[in-house]
């Protein structure tokens, strides 16, 4: 097992970075989640770990090995593709084997590889079936199995849960963590899906427009996002527009002074908190809040969100728990109050 | 269920009618090669197999017959051959030019045959004068004609089942370890094998029913069944002939059948 670091890659197709320039240690049994709008370079970076896409610069190495120019049929990479690509033509078992034969193991060797990797995926009773009568899930397990036989170095996944519906999805999602797990493999994984890369990756690249905006844990991201981008995709946030006026001081466009914990330099920015943490108070406190007048309210079952407007046109949202008395209703003016610990400045 | 809606009832019968238009005409040829009487008239005196009998006597048909299968079988070999790999360069190696290549290579569907027939018999007569190497009624020529009727089929159908066996199974099966060939014989090949087998049938047809591209081609006593049937058409019109065109459809429609089996005719046309 190794890891892969990525150095300065970048593929470019004409006059578009697909990739631009990205640089991820992924450490040795971790899986990565690369998250981002669609188009924004991460099946290329998935392909390029791989081998399929060549980079226009930059290396690929996995553990010590230099693999930059080395072909993906040499790389000792295992890889589970949208919609799973499990060889039409072939049994459940014989997809399974395929990495092995062409890598000339032995008759004896194969086959208990073989069953020994059916059963960890529980496709045993399957064996002889035709992809073709699987269902998803089945078909994800196989080109798992299939995937892990060889013993890879790397498994790389592209979108593996977007041909499931929403229920298997989250079913397979814990089942393909556990397995990555008891393999201790290190894995990437592409998804679009800012909730799934929350809920298995151990770390998430954020990519966008072929750049990787940040790299850090669901709750670096949540918690610390470096760029209005990711604070917008990871999560809901409201952004307060205006300029950082000194350490930790900050002035909206129509002037009035808020603080924020952090560092950000002096300059155009906005001011933000996420939903959870504004509080809707008829009382309005200096460095913390703002003016607003309730716009919509949503209930949701066990939170209320309301849809806020500023006195600058500021459109905000505050989520709280659902409370029947007194709960604020359509066209009260209020302020919304937020705790100065809460409150981050982005670009 | 309630009745039939006018409109589907109308979209029926036209069905219907454009079927009968089309299947008629065979079935009247099956129909008068079983006719007593020489001279055909209607309706018919009675009913015989005689004139099949006669047919398979006639060396010119058997002769005919014997030619068609083997040229039908040759072309076809031929027409797998190089449409295979042609097929395989332009569907997974975008190189520029392709859709040229591509084109000219469809091109014998759309060049009128006759008219394709004499610039092939003008280009061998042209090559024989400069070399001496005679391909104008010769075998190898009608073989070399009839796989350029049967290479825009082989290459439509393998093109065909290369792009709906997309790339991916192919990068599947990298990703596990397989080189380039390791990859064409275990996964490509496999996967496009029933295109291949339908191909193979419709090239194996558009040979054995050509007639115009031969026409100028064949030899004495080296004749294909198609022409066997137009030489003898210029002197009578007996049921003989309905026998024969009946073996002719009975064979290529089986062949449709067949290919049938393996690519579903509607999805590629
Ligand atoms: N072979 C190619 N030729 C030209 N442009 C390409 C090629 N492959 C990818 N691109 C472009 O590179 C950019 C990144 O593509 P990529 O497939 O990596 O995006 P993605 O993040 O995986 O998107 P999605 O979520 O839609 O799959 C896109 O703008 C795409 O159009
Ligand atoms: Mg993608």
């Amino acid at each position: 097992m190794a890891g892969v670091t990525l150095s300065n890659i970048r593929k470019t197709y004409g006059t578009l970075a697909a990739v631009d320039d990205v640089s991820i240690e992924i450490l040795d049994g971790e899986l990565l989640a690369l998250l981002g709008p669609s188009g924004c370079g991460k099946t290329t970076t998935l392909r390029m770990i791989a081998g399929f896409v060549a980079p226009t610069a930059g290396t690929v190495r996995f553990g010590g090995r230099d693999v930059t120019r080395v072909p993906v049929h040499k790389r000792n990479v295992g890889m589970v593709f949208q919609g799973y690509a499990l060889f039409p033509h072939l049994t459940v078992a014989k997809n399974v084997e395929f990495g092995l034969k062409v890598r000339g193991w032995d008759k004896a060797k194969i086959a208990a590889r073989v069953t020994e990797m059916l059963h960890w995926v529980q496709m045993e009773a399957l064996a002889e079936r035709s992809p073709r009568a699987l269902s998803g899930g089945q078909q994800q397990r196989v080109a798992l199995a299939r995937a892990m036989a060889h013993e890879p170095e790397v498994l790389l996944l592209d979108e593996p849960f977007s041909a499931l519906d929403a229920k298997l999805r989250g079913q397979m999602r814990t089942e393909i963590r556990e397995l990555q797990r008891q393999a201790g493999i290190t894995s990437v994984f592409v998804t679009h899906d800012q909730e799934e890369a929350m809920a298995i990756a151990d770390r998430i690249g954020v990519m966008n427009h072929g750049r990787l905006e940040q790299l850090g844990s669901a709750e670096d991201l949540y918690k610390r996002p470096v760029s209005r981008f990711v604070a917008g995709f990871i999560g809901k946030c409201n952004f307060i527009e205006g300029h950082v006026t000194g350490p930790g001081r900050f002035e909206t466009a129509n002037g009035q002074a808020l603080q924020f914990s952090g560092e950000h330099s002096i300059g155009p920015a906005a001011l933000c908190f996420r939903p959870e943490h504004g509080v809707l108070t008829p009382l309005a406190t200096p460095g913390n809040s703002l003016p607003v007048t309730v716009k919509a309210v949503t209930y949701l079952g066990p939170v209320t969100e309301y849809d806020l407007v500023s006195e600058a046109g500021n459109r905000l949202l505050v989520s709280a728990s659902s409370s029947g008395e007194g709960a604020p209703k359509e066209g009260d003016k209020l302020s919304v109050a937020w705790s100065i610990g809460d409150a981050f400045v982005v670009d | 269920m309630g009745a039939l809606s006018l409109g589907r009832l109308a979209y029926l019968a036209l069905v219907v009618a454009i079927f009968a238009f089309v299947i008629a005409p065979l079935l009247m040829i099956v129909w008068v090669s079983f006719f007593a009487e020489k001279i055909l008239s209607f309706p018919p005196t009675g009913y015989t197999l005689s004139w099949y009998a006669r047919a398979s006597e006639m060396a010119d048909f058997a002769n005919g017959f014997l030619m068609s299968v083997k040229v039908g079988l040759c072309a076809t070999l031929a027409s797998l051959a190089l449409g295979v790999p042609a097929a395989l360069a332009i569907e997974r190696f975008p190189f520029p030019g392709r859709e040229t290549i591509r084109q000219t290579l469809l091109s014998p569907m759309y060049v009128p045959a006759i008219v394709a027939g004499a610039a092939v018999y003008i280009y061998f007569i042209e090559l024989e004068i400069l070399t001496n190497f005679q391909l104008a009624a010769t075998f190898t020529g009608l073989v070399i004609a009839h796989t350029l009727v049967a290479l825009p089929w082989t290459l439509r159908l393998v093109c065909a089942s290369l792009v709906s066996a997309n790339t991916i199974s192919e990068e599947a099966a990298r990703s596990l370890g397989a080189n380039a060939l390791q990859t064409f014989f275990y996964v490509t090949l496999p996967i496009i094998r029933p295109g291949m087998i339908a191909a193979a049938m419709f090239s194996f047809i558009a040979s054995f029913s050509d007639l115009e591209k031969s026409l100028f081609l064949v030899g004495p006593g080296k004749t294909t069944l198609p022409i066997a049937i137009l030489n003898y058409l210029e002197w009578s019109l007996d049921p003989t002939i309905a026998a024969v065109a009946t073996v002719q459809i009975f064979i290529i429609g089986a062949a449709l059948i067949v290919s049938d089996r393996f690519v579903k005719l509607g999805k590629v046309f």
